[in-house]
């Protein structure tokens, strides 16, 4: 494999029902900046059925060619077409960095193409750098977000990531930005297509996703139970706030995994992140620690989520967060 | 119907600390497990068998030691276990670790291969799906859900970000499992007496169908660069009082911030 053949910042723009994703914005926005450092084009590749007109958007977010592949087949998120319409890309373009968002869709895909196209893939990272040989640093946690690991893919071409939704900055929008729309087809082997979407359910869809929340009221074990919440959510609404938690109450039923924090939850980077009885294990800070202003209660003066806590206050969460709701209704 | 389930031994990362001082990681006393997801769909399959009937072999790649959880599985109630070992795997990255998984899985006969979603240690979600494509199979990951219609069709739920999703897919497949699909059973005692009296089958590079250097650290085509503790933020103010003066700096703490 001769590394020079290989050119561009591929990024995999996902949409679902036709709305282009933020993290898609995001991954542009970072291509952007990587490939001004390395002299390079950014590329995005849309993929879906009846999505051309959000082509133009993605110039204005930082691409300089957007490749539409528009077939039935990509009407809905399934493996198989998907990964048929980007390999294809990979073979006749030959991009030297593939970026894709780490989200349901992009985990699933991305593997499937690595092992297709037989390339490394890094899997959530949360910072991508240009090293000595332009080969791109692909920072992510390991070990539950205990250790940093630096992952590079030396001999293999496209080196390919999964970003976490999220962690990287979209450019602001460029309306006046060039660039070239260009239709690509491609030719779907149907023997391979065996999964069948019956259908898509949507639950919750009243609340805002709790990455785009401005504050974020985050409970934890020590919030107990469903009073405990309840008095979180009249908080929340008090102040116009979303509702989170950390895994053990997740997994106690109390919330919803969409709704969970942490390494194995979302990644979040609100103004302000109150986090109510929740200890600060390691994997639920990876989530949260760079909220702008973090106030954290808990009754255990030795808490490691006062080590991240901009303010800390031992006491009863459950009893504060009813005061605190009190006095900001005044 | 014939079940392979794929499982992974695994450090308890959420008994890992950092020790403050240093930064650096304390390992000791920290025991290792059936990864989550892994044993989410090991439940998973142990049910199929109990409803409808089936030969559940569950395989894990690993240093000797993982014997362990093959014993345990054996315990739950798994049929067979293969233990794939070999120092040529050691160092593998997912693609590596999926190749060798995939070699030795077209010795097995099955209908549906059952993998965790990811594992703790790594939480790369990698390795189900590239061993979906070794083996040419379609996959369906994040599930949630699963019912077999007694001849060739699966009805699968999976996660998704706003809700979930339901698929069907026919047999021979794979399958990435949640650890919240199922709260997985404990090991019987009758089942502890017999996973020791039951075979592990060992099984290395020579009893499997692989290109030697696709393997291990040599076959990887993502190496780790460099690893390091994340950075601790000095800590902020912390105040140990009643209730009505912590609301009042709270309440001041997000004036001075313009929150409020």
């Amino acid at each position: 494999m001769n590394l020079e053949d290989y050119k561009g910042i591929y990024v995999f723009v996902e949409q679902r029902e036709g709305l282009v994703q933020n993290v898609a914005l995001e991954l542009l926005g970072q291509a952007r900046r990587l490939a001004d450092e390395l002299n390079d084009k950014v590329y995005a590749m849309l993929l879906g059925h009846h999505i051309a007109d959000k082509a133009q958007g993605l110039i204005a977010a930082g691409a300089d060619e957007v490749l539409v592949v528009d077939a039935p087949e990509l009407a809905d998120y399934t493996t198989e077409p998907y990964a048929q319409a980007i390999c294809k890309i990979i073979g006749d373009r030959k991009p030297e960095s593939v970026l894709i968002g780490a989200t349901t869709i992009g985990r699933d895909l991305g593997p499937r193409i690595s092992a297709r196209v037989k390339t490394g893939l890094t899997a959530d990272c949360t910072k991508i750098e240009v090293g000595a040989n332009r080969e791109l640093l692909m920072t992510r946690p390991a070990f539950g977000g205990n250790l940093m690991a630096t992952i590079v893919c030396k001999n293999h071409r496209p080196q390919m990531g999964t970003v976490r939704p999220g962690v990287l900055f979209a450019m602001d929008t460029d309306t006046s930005r060039e660039g070239i729309i260009t239709d690509y087809k491609v030719d779907f082997d149907a023997s391979k297509i065996k999964v069948k979407l019956v259908k898509t359910v949507k639950e919750q869809t009243d609340l805002i996703d709790i990455t785009e929340a401005r504050i974020l009221v985050s409970g934890g074990r020590g919030i107990g139970n469903q009073e405990g919440f309840e008095a979180m959510d009249a908080l929340a609404k008090t102040l116009d706030a979303e509702v989170s938690a950390s895994r053990a109450m997740v997994d106690a039923g109390y919330i919803g995994h969409d709704r969970q924090v942490g390494q194995t939850g979302k990644t979040v980077r609100p103004d302000l992140y109150f986090a109510f009885g929740i200890s600060g294990a390691i994997q639920h800070v990876a989530g949260m620690e760079d909220s702008d202003l973090i106030i954290a209660v808990n009754k255990d003066k030795h808490a490691p989520i006062f080590q991240v806590a901009d303010l800390g206050i031992v006491g009863d969460a459950k009893q504060i967060i009813k005061k605190l709701n009190e006095r900001l209704k005044k | 119907m014939k079940i392979v389930v794929c499982i992974k031994q695994v450090p308890d990362t959420t008994e890992i600390k950092i020790d403050p001082k240093t930064g650096t990681l304390i390992r000791e006393g920290v025991p290792s497990i059936m990864n989550p997801d892994d044993k989410g769909g090991l439940e998973m399959a142990l049910q199929l068998k109990e409803e409808q009937g089936a030969h559940v072999t569950v395989i894990t790649m690993g240093p000797p030691q993982a014997d362990l959880i093959l014993r345990e599985a054996f315990a739950m109630g798994a049929d067979r276990a293969i233990l794939l070992t070999d120092r040529k795997f050691a160092g593998a990255d997912t693609l590596a670790t999926s190749y060798a998984l995939a070699g030795a899985l077209k010795k097995l006969d099955f209908d549906l291969l059952i993998t965790g979603r990811q594992a703790i240690d790594g939480d790369t979600a990698q390795v189900g799906p590239q061993i979906a494509e070794h083996l040419d199979l379609p996959q369906v990951s994040y599930l949630e859900d699963l019912k077999f219609d007694g001849d060739k069709t699966f009805t699968m739920k999976r996660h998704i970000e706003e809700g979930y999703q339901i698929l069907e897919v026919e047999a021979p497949c794979v399958v990435t499992v949640l650890a919240s699909a199922n709260n997985p059973r404990y090991m019987s005692v009758g089942g502890i007496v017999d996973a020791y009296q039951k075979e592990v089958e060992i099984w290395g590079k020579d009893q499997i169908e692989v290109d030697e250097t696709l393997l291990g650290l040599k076959g990887s085509p993502t190496s780790v660069h460099k690893a390091f503790a994340r950075g601790l933020k000095p800590a902020g103010e912390l105040y140990e009082v009643e209730t009505d003066e912590a609301v009042g700096i709270i309440i001041n703490k997000m004036k001075e911030k313009f929150i409020l």
